[in-house]
């Protein structure tokens, strides 16, 4: 190891990482009272003080997925006992469980469309990505910025018309809808990333390939893909985080067969108030998956951010 | 490659091969690869965009789908600068955006600027601190009003804990005067660490010899970090500033699940504004014309903004 007068000192060190060991626990606070929270009864959840210490309970999550409705204690009585665990804390309200709630649908449809899209917009992007990168496409630059650009509009601006052209189309609350939708989104992000991610790929593996008899497309998928796996596993993340998270879009065109988890979780309520260990059950599963993404992305988490402008 | 050696490979190489190179042209290839991209932008961007300005010059409304169009020319626009509620939507938005940005810019900054100072376990540390921005922005939005809630909430307990204040006697998201600080803190929460990243790259792009020569030449620690460390960092910086700029004005999900706009207006972003316009007031018509206008200013704005980054970058 070198040393050099511009290190900082031991106790600089020492500093710096106590203040930013301290942000980043007071920044990881909501989170983990997220998480926290789905494993409270409903009354500690919402107890003053609150409750650091709890005794830790599933209700939330056999509420996040089972709607339940109130019986009477005879009718309860009359039922005989619990058959399985989660009838049993249902029953300590006096409620049944009738039936699964939609938290299941609503998670499936955000699997299906964010997979989906994020085949589709990878898929095209790669192939967009490596024209660009490799061949003298006509009016290049102002493509490829028009192609930026389409991430500046507001999408609910863009939702209007949307809206409109996919009532006509029958492509309202469609998976099919909102899988083009998403990727038509997520494109400006993969053809950018993956531009950058191709241009790294030295040129002259390809020629060499394509001396040895192998065609463009030969040449393209035997020898500029296994090179540009790991910039295309990345990008897939970024566009699946972007699909997985998005809000605006989805609250405005589904409603029913292809609502996502974004706009349910926040309509998840109990009775008598907000179901809060429900909501954060719900939240839970549907977050750690990316913050399990991120921690697996970190090395490229700044190209991605940042649409391939800084690279480390 | 040398001539020679090339000579003797395109000897070597059958002739049946040599044929099958050219196969598509490489025109066709990438017309070929570019198209679906290009097309599908076209019908989900460009198209709806020329829609849109169709329909901002009329009065069509999506509940009304029988009624006549009229075609009204420019009076939706008029209408949009010349009332009230626009203007204080846009000073909601501004408010945002100035004081969203200025907070992540300095706590952004200081935060790369230790970790650059590479304590031990500094990479983990960073990878952690990452992880609010990744997440669902509606669902963390509704998680906060949890967070927010007068008594029972955990941002109030703490604020309470440090100043002794009643924790119930204040309402983040229920009050005129803090609702607006409400949607800032939890965007600063939540966007700091991408300004973080960026300026951090930034940081680490100065060669250290930088830094040395300036010892050797005796200049202070003060002036090493205004005549290096902040020019050098500047055009990442600006970098950050553009892509919070360009999303926080486009902000919906957020904030429309932390306040729904409210209360009364005070936290009425215009991309808010624009989803009452158009898909609960079903003014169709006019709400296209206030898409127009936005996708103006923010392309306006942002042109001049690069233009001023790249002035930066070439100096």
């Amino acid at each position: 190891m070198s040393f050099s007068i511009t290190d900082p000192s031991r106790r600089q060190k020492w500093i710096a990482g106590i203040l930013v060991v301290t942000y980043a626990i007071v920044t990881l606070l909501p989170l983990v009272w997220i998480i926290a929270t789905g494993f409270k009864t409903p009354p500690d959840s919402i107890a003053y003080p609150p409750k650091v210490f709890f005794s830790p309970s599933l209700e939330g999550y056999v509420n996040l997925f089972t709607s339940r409705s109130r019986v009477t204690p005879e009718d309860l009585a009359a039922l005989g006992p619990p058959t399985t665990w989660y009838d049993a804390i249902v029953r300590q309200y006096d409620m049944v469980i009738t039936g699964p709630s939609r938290y299941g649908e609503r998670f499936l449809n955000s699997v299906i469309i964010g997979f989906g899209s994020t085949f589709l917009s990878v898929f095209l992007g790669t192939i967009a990505a490596y024209a660009f990168s490799r061949f003298k496409v006509p009016l290049k630059d102002d493509l490829l910025f028009f192609i930026l650009s389409t991430r500046m509009m507001p999408p609910i601006a863009v939702a209007i018309p949307i809206f409109l052209m996919y009532r006509q189309l029958g492509l309202n609350d469609t998976h099919l809808g909102m899988i083009l939708l998403y990727t038509a989104v997520n494109l400006s992000l993969s053809v950018w990333l993956l531009k950058g991610f191709i241009d790294e790929i030295p040129i002259e593996y390809e020629e060499a390939a394509l001396i040895d008899g192998y065609t463009r497309f030969q040449a393209f998928y035997k020898v500029v893909l296994p090179q540009a796996a790991t910039g295309i596993a990345s990008t897939a993340i970024f566009c699946l985080i972007f699909a997985w998270n998005e809000y605006a879009f989805a609250v405005l065109l589904t409603s029913g067969d292809a609502q996502t988890a974004p706009p349910f979780i926040p309509t998840i309520i109990g009775t008598g108030g907000k179901d809060w260990p429900a909501v954060a059950a719900g939240a839970t599963l549907f977050l750690v998956p990316i913050m399990v993404f991120t921690i697996l992305l970190r090395k490229h988490l700044l190209r991605g951010i940042t649409f391939g402008a800084v690279r480390k | 490659m040398s001539d020679p050696m090339a000579h003797r490979i395109a000897a070597a190489t059958p002739p049946a091969l040599a044929h099958r190179i050219r196969g598509l042209s490489d025109r066709a290839i990438a017309w070929v690869f570019v198209a679906p991209t290009i097309f599908l932008l076209l019908a989900v961007n460009i198209f709806p965009l020329i829609w849109t300005i169709r329909l901002s010059l009329t009065d069509f409304r999506t509940n009304r789908p029988n009624n006549p169009v009229k075609f009204v020319g420019i009076e939706n626009y008029r209408k949009i600068l010349t009332d009230a509620d626009t203007w204080l939507s846009l000073q909601a938005t501004a408010h945002f955006l100035i004081w969203t940005i200025v907070l992540q810019v300095v706590i952004g900054f200081a935060l790369a600027y230790l970790i650059n100072k590479k304590f031990r376990g500094n990479d983990l540390w960073t990878t952690l601190i990452v992880l609010p921005m990744m997440l669902s922005p509606a669902v963390v939005g509704n998680f906060w009003t949890f967070l927010y809630q007068p008594q029972i909430g955990l941002f109030n307990y703490v604020i309470a804990f440090f100043t002794g204040a009643d924790p119930s006697s204040f309402s983040m998201i229920g009050e005129v005067g803090l609702a607006p600080w409400a949607i800032v803190i939890v965007d600063t929460w939540m966007w700091t660490p991408f300004v973080m990243l960026i300026c951090l790259a930034g940081l680490r792009s100065i060669p250290p010899s930088i830094y040395e020569a300036a010892e050797c030449d005796r200049a202070s620690k003060w002036r090493q970090f205004w005549t290096i460390t902040i020019p050098m960092v500047l055009p990442f910086l600006m970098l950050a500033v553009l892509f919070r700029g360009i999303e926080n004005f486009k902000m919906f999900d957020l904030v429309v699940q932390l306040t729904g706009g409210g209360p009364g207006a005070t936290t009425q972003l215009v991309s808010i504004d624009l989803k009452r316009e158009a898909f609960e007031k079903w003014r169709t018509g006019y709400a296209s014309a206030y898409a127009v206008i936005l996708f103006v200013t923010v392309f306006g704005l942002a042109s001049i903004y690069v233009k001023a980054l790249n002035k930066v970058k070439d100096r």
